[in-house]
């Protein structure tokens, strides 16, 4: 087991998948998601095993494999995982797993549908566990074709198209990439000529970047604020996100605001944060206050909404902007608090999404006021329903409870009102989330959903393995928490000089 | 004089085998002609391999006029894997035409004039070796001589090759009278740093002729025309065997002759380089014909790797090679997917491309992947091509950077206009289309080429690297 490669298992699995059901007669339903179901099971596994495998006390990149890649540009095929990326990769393996199943209905072209799925996964994975920028970027927009076909086929019109609901998703992660290229080829260009040599890897980057100008610092991290920002739906670049989760399937609106859009923040943090501690200084006040406007708008939009996937829309919107305010405090408690509360919305996000999904699927409707009563007819899915809205709203309790409180505590530290601002989102958040809950479950029974048949069999599986995660992480909370801990008190202790110097506002 | 001839052994060969193929024709019935197509193709697998065995052989032939480096070799090896992935892609398609024994020896033909353009050390070598490819291309863009477009074609093609030969000969011959001089070494020796006005206008004048080559903007105007009216096949290998000639040579004249006046042509290239992206991704949106969309992306493609020529540093050299070598890969990939549906279907509008992605999911596949391959997306050969071509300006030309980032984003945008149709609709026809052995062939090397050279491009980075290093020695 010592030389076991098993991030490069893990990461293969689904490809495997892919690849075996590409052989498998395109009829064959069944066993096509049998096939997706276990590759993606078997990422699942040994996700989980590395999470309780990985040793906190030793801290640091784990799991280690480096195989050198293009020699003159630095390149290192270098995977390892340390305390920020492992929940994010165990989060994708949770959600890819139960995504298979909240699409067991999808009868239209399902060879199709898995086979871009688990490259969709596979790429999502490999962005959490490349530990050099330029592996990093090639994991970053293997995601970009299959997230396009699988909305174009299998996404729904409703207020928009599915093909601009496409296109927006694609360009806006595009044009922030692009951003993104300039920045990472601007600062390879300038660390190699600092070190004298090329070097692709997080911390040779992060070694050589100490000595850049603090002017270079600032606009390399503004292109990185940017491309990540984009992609974590950052206020006012945001607009891509509803519009898209509501376009999207079910599975890839579970994966894109579960995990995909985490790498936004992952990347704010494990990359720009780390890699240019004092631009990070300098641009921290702007950062705070984009995500507590972010929290804000996106809290008052959702309660206007109607349609149930535009709620959980701007719902993740506004959670983010928790998670900017908590990078932008800039501080072990807040990093702490950003990155689990970036695990538990993606736990509730992708249950919220899975539900509607199933709402959808059998009232063949998402519109409230055309919804209500559904607890008498279909009680599991009003479980699942109810479990997503009391986390969303951080009941103590769920998950996302104490990754909250950790972050109002880091944020109030150091930005007071801003902080203030934010805490007041939640009652927001409470009321929409309870009122979308109360209008489609609650109330009298309609008669025309007599006949529906509550989920069961396969349909259940994102219940009880999100439902679990939920209620074990919120009873538990040490078991994020630690791990997150382990990497993120090295991480801020490297940059710890940097920080203490400078800073604009 | 003693010649060394293993120098000059893979041009002997192609033309050698031109010849064949040509008499070839000649003996050889009407009805079994068929195989003249798979003579072609092992005679470029030889080739290859002999200009392969000549990596290490290098030297100058003939008093300077003709240079073998591993630079050439390089660019040599490129025209026949270009030529070799044409013929065997488009070999039904060829036979539909008929005529093959011509057809074939005009691509060797077409090659052996790349060939001796990568290998020019001096200004007549290059002029014979961009006639000789010019003509042959003439005689293929009218092909199809019972077809109104590619006779209009050939026509545009003919008048506008010439004109742009005449002003490239007009530069030459400026240059020439400035130094006393043809060999593109001794030029560079003879120029000084203070140029006089006939300079900066032969200056001009070479980037003019060859930019109408590579079809950069504003002398990109035939491009989209030619393109759609010659036969599929051979607007493949003219997007990308004449255009990488092009760029050879480019590189050989404007770094090799003409170092001294860096200063003086580095900005224009660079802003050559952006309008062309510019114009080139722009006018791809609104196409609706699948081959002049192709031909926008392709002028756009050539202002990516003029990108290449600014610094005139090795770095560049090498993002040049590394470029046009994938280029290959992608642009065939989606002619041959042109060309076969073509053959199928007739037609060439984007359209009709309805549910391909359910008639043959291979032919998809490959369409997307080699489209985003040229839009630079990762995990695909293109990206890694953009990274070695815009690392080398982004310390002083940061603009260019941004512009040809955001707009290889743009592309995207018309790329996956096609994917939407192949993916989304319903076919009109459901019936599967049946892949010949050859097509499929080269169909999966153009796919795992691309998926390779960007996953693990150090090998072929290391090759262009080897090659750059060669070219001022």
């Amino acid at each position: 087991m010592e030389n076991f490669p098993v991030l490069l298992t893990i990461l293969l699995s689904p490809v495997v998948a892919a690849i075996i059901m590409a052989f498998i007669p395109r009829e064959e339903h069944l066993l096509i998601k049998c096939v997706a179901a276990t590759g993606t099971f078997i990422s699942m596994a040994l996700s989980l095993y590395v999470f309780f495998a990985y040793d906190q006390s030793l801290g640091g990149l784990q799991f280690v494999q480096r195989i050198p890649w293009i020699s003159d540009l630095g390149v290192t095929f270098y995977l390892g995982v340390d305390g920020i990326s492992l929940p994010m990769l165990l989060l994708t393996n949770l959600l890819g797993f139960s995504a298979v199943f909240s699409s067991w209905n999808v009868n239209h072209r399902p060879r199709d549908f898995f086979i871009l799925f688990m490259l969709l996964v596979t790429g999502v994975m490999g962005t959490f566990v490349a530990q050099d920028l330029f592996i990093f970027l090639l994991f970053y927009e293997v995601v970009v074709i299959p997230i396009y076909i699988l909305v174009i086929i299998w996404g729904s019109t409703k207020r928009v198209t599915k093909e601009y609901a496409g296109m927006k998703l694609t360009i806006y992660l595009l044009i922030g990439s692009a951003f993104l290229l300039v920045g990472v080829i601007a600062l390879f260009m300038k660390t190699t000529a600092i070190q004298g040599a090329p070097d692709m890897s997080f911390e040779g980057l992060a070694r050589a970047a100490r000595y850049l100008s603090e002017f270079d610092q600032k606009w390399l991290f503004a292109l990185m604020l940017f491309g990540f920002g984009s992609l974590l739906s950052m206020w006012p670049f945001h607009s891509w996100s509803p519009d898209g989760y509501a376009g999207a399937p079910t599975a890839v609106s579970m994966i894109h605001a579960g995990v995909l859009k985490k790498i936004g923040g992952y990347g704010l943090i494990r990359i720009a944060l780390y890699i240019l501690p004092a631009g990070a200084k300098f641009w921290a006040p702007v950062i705070a206050f984009l995500g507590v406007c972010g929290v804000a708008y996106a809290a008052l939009a959702a309660l206007a909404q109607k349609d149930l996937k535009y709620i959980v829309g701007y719902s993740s919107v506004s959670h983010m902007g928790y998670v900017l305010l908590a990078v932008a405090s800039l501080n072990v408690i807040g990093v702490n608090g950003a990155v689990a509360n970036m695990f538990a919305h993606g736990i509730m996000a992708a249950l919220f999404f899975s539900t509607i999904g199933f709402i959808y699927e059998k009232t063949h409707t998402r519109w409230i006021p055309d919804l209500g009563g559904l607890a008498r007819q279909v009680p599991r899915i009003a479980v699942a329903f109810m479990l997503a809205a009391l986390a969303s709203l951080g009941l103590p309790g769920l998950i996302s409870f104490v990754p909250e409180f950790t972050i109002f505590i880091a944020a109030f530290k150091v930005y007071g009102g801003l902080a203030v601002v934010a805490i007041a989102g939640i009652i927001i958040t409470a009321l929409y989330a309870l009122r979308a809950g109360a209008n489609t479950l609650f109330g009298p029974p309609r008669p025309e959903f007599n006949h529906l048949r509550d989920i069961r069999g396969p349909e259940m599986v994102p219940l009880v393995v999100l439902g679990t995660v939920l209620v074990v992480g919120g009873l538990f909370p040490f078991l994020l928490f630690d791990v997150i801990n382990s990497g993120v008190v090295p991480l801020m202790s490297q940059i710890g000089g940097a920080l203490k110097i400078g800073g604009a506002f | 004089m003693n010649v060394n001839l293993s120098l000059l052994a893979p041009e002997l060969f192609i033309s050698a085998l031109g010849l064949a193929v040509l008499i070839l024709g000649l003996i050889v019935p009407k009805d079994s002609r068929h195989g003249l197509g798979w003579l072609t193709v092992f005679g470029l697998l030889l080739g290859m391999g002999i200009t392969m065995a000549g990596w290490e052989n290098q030297g100058t032939l003939y008093g300077g006029l003709f240079v073998v480096d591993q630079y050439a070799v390089f660019f040599k090896l490129t025209f026949l894997v270009a030529a070799f992935l044409v013929v065997l892609g488009s070999m039904r398609y060829v036979d539909m035409m008929g005529d093959q024994s011509e057809y074939y020896s005009m691509i060797l033909f077409a090659t052996l004039g790349m060939m001796v353009l990568a290998s020019a050390g001096d200004f007549m070598t290059l002029y014979l070796g961009l006639e000789l490819m010019t003509i042959a291309f003439i005689v293929l863009v009218c092909f199809r001589r019972n077809d109104v477009k590619s006779v209009e074609a050939g026509i545009k093609y003919l008048l506008l090759a010439g004109v742009s030969s005449a002003v490239l000969l007009y530069g030459l011959s400026l240059v020439y009278g400035l130094t006393g001089t043809v060999v593109i070494g001794e030029v560079g020796r003879a120029l000084t740093a203070r140029p006089v006005p006939a300079l900066i206008l032969g200056l001009a004048m070479l980037l003019a002729g060859l930019g109408f080559k590579v079809s950069a903007v504003p002398f990109h105007m035939w491009t989209p025309d030619v393109y759609e009216g010659a036969p599929t096949p051979v607007t493949a290998f003219l997007a990308v065997g004449s255009k990488a000639a092009s760029f050879a040579v480019l590189l050989r004249v404007f770094i090799g002759a003409l170092p001294a006046v860096w200063a003086h042509w580095a900005m224009l290239v660079a802003v050559l380089a952006a309008v062309t992206i510019i114009v080139g991704n722009l006018v791809a949106i609104p196409q609706t014909n699948i081959k002049r969309l192709l031909a926008y992306s392709s002028i756009a493609q050539a202002g990516y790797i003029l990108v290449g020529l600014i610094t005139a540093t090795g770095p560049g050299i090498k993002a040049v090679m590394f470029y046009a070598f994938l280029y290959v890969f992608a642009t065939v990939g989606a002619f041959t997917v042109v060309t076969q549906y073509y053959s199928v279907t007739g037609s060439d509008e984007i359209k009709d491309y309805a549910g391909l992605s359910q008639r043959s999911p291979l032919m998809a596949a490959v369409m997307v992947i080699c489209m985003l391959s040229m839009a630079g997306i990762p995990p695909l050969a293109g990206f890694v091509g953009k990274f070695y071509l815009f690392k080398t300006i982004i310390n002083d030309y940061l603009w260019l950077a941004f512009i040809g980032l955001i707009m290889s984003m743009v592309s995207v945008y018309y790329y996956l206009k096609v994917a939407l149709v192949m993916y989304r609709d319903e076919p009109a026809d459901p019936a599967p289309i049946q892949l010949s052995a050859p097509v499929a062939l080269t169909l999966l090397i153009a796919m795992i080429v691309t998926i390779v050279l960007g996953v693990y491009p150090g090998p072929l980075s290391e090759a262009t690297n080897v090659a750059a290093q060669s070219f001022w020695r």
